[in-house]
C-alpha cells in the first residue's frame, strides 16, 4: 500500500511494528501467557481514564472532594470513567500478580530472562506507588487517614524513615502541598517511570522471545539438536546437553 | 640526548616541522565556557559572589586561551603535543597494527589524545554540566522545601479562665488559619491548677503514637454531661471546647489505648501520646509546639513527664529501638 510504503521507506516503522507484533512464538504456547498483555491493557486503561479524570479534578484541599462528587454525580459518564479508573487500579495490580505467578510457575524468570523479572518487579513496585499516591486524591476521610497511616508507616523505617515521611508530606503536617505533591507523583512522575519500565520490559520480551510451557517437549532442559547460534542473537544458544548433540559437536572427541 | 630511558614523547615531529599545523588541543576554551555559565547562573542566584567567581574563571581561562592561540605570532617556541606517539623503543611490545603491512600514510599506532577524543569528552562534559545546572536546582526544589523554613506554630486557645480546674475539654482549633480547615487539630486539655506559682495544664495531642490516627476520648461528652460546648474566636479563628469525662483515650484504627495521662495501656503504640508545649501570655493559653513523651509517672501538675524531641508516630523515643531514629528532620 502506497502510504505505508512511503512511511516504511522513510522510517522503517512498518517493519518495526511487524517485527514487534508478528514474532515467532513456541507452537504450544498457553493462554496463561496472555496475562502480561492483559496487565498492559489494564495499564493503558488507567492511563487513558486518568488523563480524562485530570481534566475535571481539582487538586486543592477545598475543591478536591467536591470535584470528585461533580465527576461522579453530575458530569456525563463521569461515574463510568472514574469507576474504570478506580476498579481498573485493582485489576492492574491483580493482573500483574497473576502474570508474575505465571512467569514463576513456568520458570520463565531463568537465564537469560532474569533482568526482565527484575524490571517486572520494578513495574509492580511503581504500580503500587501509583496506588498509594492515587488513594489520597479523593480527599475524603478514608483517603486522608489511610494516607496518614501510610506515610507514618514509611516514617517508622529506620534512620531515613522520618525524612522520607516528611518528604512525602511536603512538610511536617499533611496539607495542601501534600495533595498536590501526591497528584504530581501520581499523574506525572510515576507514570513516566512505569512507561519507561514497560518499554524496557517489552524490549526484553521481543529480544529474548517467549518461553515454552514447562510441559512442552521443546522446553528448556530437553535435548535438542540445536547448536547453531541464532542468526540475530549469537550469544543466546543454550548449552547443548550431553548426548547426541554433544557427540555431533565434537565428532572426534567423544568419551 | 641525556636521558638513557625510552625516547621522550615530546620530541618535535620532523614531519610537522615544515608544514603548518593545527593548534594543539587545549582545555582553556572549556574553562572559559564554564566561567561564562557560572557567571550567568550567578546573575540569577547571587550576582555579587557567584558572578564574580564566574567572571574571574572566564577572564583567566580566556586570557590563557588567547595567549596559547597567539603564541606563534609572538614568536615563542610552540610546544606541540604530537598527534601520534613516537614509535616504541626497541624491545617494547609491538602493537598488532605494526605487525601488519599498513598503508604508508596511515598512522601505525593508536593516537594518544586525538582530536575526536577531545571533542567527545568536551561534548559529554558540557552535556553533563548543562544537565547538572538544570537538575540540581530542580531536585533541590523538589526536596528541600519539605525540610527548610518550617513554620513555627502558635495557637491561641483563649483566656485560661475558660478552663475550670480538673475538667477535660476536647479542643479543636486551626494551627494555621491561612491554610484553613486542613490544619485543624485536636487536643485534650485539662487545667491542673496553680503549681509552684505557675498555671499547670495537661495538653495531650490526639495523634496516635502508633501510626497517627485520631485518638478519641473514652467517655461521655458534652451532650450527655449536660454541659454546653464552648465556642470562641481567637487569633487562630474558631475554637471549640467540648467538655468530656474520659476514662482514657482510644484509637479507632488499630485499637491503641491510653490512660488519661497519655500512657499506653494496650495495643500497638510504641510510646505515650505527644503533648503540646504551652505558654501563658497576658492570661491566655498559647500552644507553641509539640514534643514526644516516652511515659508519664504520676498525674496532673505533679506528673513526671519523660519528654523527648517530637518524633513521628510509631518511632520509639526510649529503649534500644530509639537508636533507629537518630536524626529527626527539622520541624516545629
Amino acid at each position: 500500500m502506497y502510504p505505508l510504503d512511503w512511511l516504511e521507506e522513510r522510517s522503517g516503522l512498518v517493519g518495526g511494528v511487524k517485527h514487534f507484533l508478528f514474532r515467532n512464538v513456541p507452537a504450544d504456547i498457553n493462554w496463561m501467557q496472555t496475562l502480561g498483555s492483559a496487565a498492559l491493557t489494564a495499564f493503558i486503561v488507567q492511563a487513558i481514564t486518568g488523563v480524562i479524570l485530570a481534566m475535571y479534578y481539582h487538586p486543592t484541599p477545598t475543591d478536591a472532594y467536591p470535584s470528585i462528587v461533580n465527576i461522579t454525580d453530575h458530569l456525563t459518564m463521569g461515574w463510568l470513567v472514574r469507576g474504570m479508573h478506580k476498579w481498573g487500579a485493582s485489576v492492574f495490580i491483580i493482573l500483574m500478580f497473576l502474570h508474575m505467578g505465571r512467569v514463576f510457575l513456568f520458570g520463565a524468570y531463568k537465564y537469560p530472562r532474569e533482568l526482565n523479572w527484575i524490571v517486572g518487579v520494578l513495574i509492580l513496585v511503581t504500580g503500587m506507588m501509583e496506588g498509594f499516591t492515587g488513594y489520597l486524591l479523593p480527599w475524603d476521610q478514608t483517603a486522608y487517614w489511610a494516607s496518614v497511616v501510610g506515610i507514618n508507616l514509611n516514617g517508622t523505617a529506620p534512620f531515613l524513615g522520618p525524612w522520607l515521611a516528611q518528604f512525602l508530606r511536603s512538610g511536617q503536617e499533611i496539607g495542601a502541598d501534600t495533595l498536590t505533591r501526591f497528584y504530581s507523583l501520581h499523574m506525572l512522575v510515576l507514570p513516566g517511570g512505569i512507561i519507561a519500565l514497560i518499554g524496557l520490559h517489552l524490549y526484553l520480551v521481543v529480544r529474548l522471545g517467549v518461553t515454552s510451557p514447562p510441559w512442552s517437549p521443546e522446553a528448556a532442559g530437553q535435548e535438542r539438536v540445536d547448536e547453531e547460534p541464532h542468526p540475530l542473537r549469537p550469544g543466546l544458544t543454550r548449552p547443548v546437553p550431553h548426548g547426541i548433540a554433544a557427540a555431533q559437536a565434537e565428532p572426534g572427541g567423544s568419551e | 640526548m641525556e636521558s638513557s630511558g625510552p625516547e621522550p614523547e615530546h620530541l618535535p615531529d620532523s614531519e610537522n616541522g615544515g608544514n603548518g599545523h593545527f593548534p594543539s588541543p587545549t582545555l582553556w576554551p572549556l574553562g572559559f565556557a564554564i566561567g561564562i555559565v557560572v557567571l550567568l547562573v550567578g546573575l540569577i542566584i547571587d550576582p555579587r559572589l557567584i558572578s564574580s567567581v564566574g567572571a574571574v574563571i572566564a577572564a583567566v581561562c580566556g586570557f590563557m586561551w588567547i595567549r596559547e592561540a597567539t603564541a606563534e605570532m609572538r614568536a615563542e617556541t610552540v610546544e606541540v603535543e604530537p598527534e601520534r606517539q613516537s614509535p616504541p623503543a626497541e624491545g617494547a611490545v609491538v602493537p598488532l597494527a605494526a605487525a601488519e603491512p599498513a598503508p604508508a600514510a596511515a598512522p601505525e599506532e593508536e593516537e594518544r589524545f586525538p582530536r575526536s577524543r577531545l571533542l567527545e569528552g568536551t561534548t559529554i562534559g558540557l552535556g553533563a554540566l548543562i544537565g547538572g545546572v538544570v537538575t540540581i536546582p530542580v531536585a533541590g526544589f523538589a526536596v528541600l522545601p519539605s525540610f527548610l523554613g518550617q513554620k513555627k506554630v502558635k495557637v491561641d486557645l483563649g483566656p485560661i479562665s475558660t478552663y475550670p480546674q480538673g475538667e477535660w475539654y476536647i479542643a479543636t482549633f486551626l494551627t494555621d488559619p491561612l491554610e484553613g480547615e486542613v490544619s485543624r487539630r485536636t487536643a485534650f486539655i485539662r487545667y491542673n491548677g496553680v503549681f509552684q506559682n505557675e498555671p499547670s495544664f495537661t495538653i495531650i495531642s490526639n495523634r496516635c503514637a502508633h501510626l497517627g490516627c485520631p485518638v478519641q476520648a473514652n467517655g461521655p461528652t458534652g451532650a450527655i454531661l449536660g454541659k454546653p460546648t464552648v465556642h470562641e474566636r481567637t487569633a487562630n479563628g474558631p475554637l471549640s471546647l467540648v467538655p468530656v469525662v474520659p476514662a482514657g483515650f482510644g484509637c479507632p484504627c488499630h485499637g491503641g489505648q491510653y490512660d488519661t495521662e497519655g500512657n499506653r495501656t494496650a495495643g500497638p503504640p510504641v510510646r505515650a501520646l505527644d503533648r503540646w508545649a504551652f505558654s501563658i501570655v497576658n492570661g491566655r493559653l498559647i500552644l507553641v509546639g509539640l514534643f514526644s513523651v516516652a511515659k508519664v509517672v504520676g498525674t496532673g501538675a505533679q506528673a513526671q513527664i519523660y519528654k523527648d524531641k517530637l518524633a513521628g508516630p510509631g518511632q520509639h523515643v526510649d529503649g534500644p529501638e530509639q537508636w533507629f531514629y537518630p536524626l529527626q528532620p527539622p520541624h516545629y
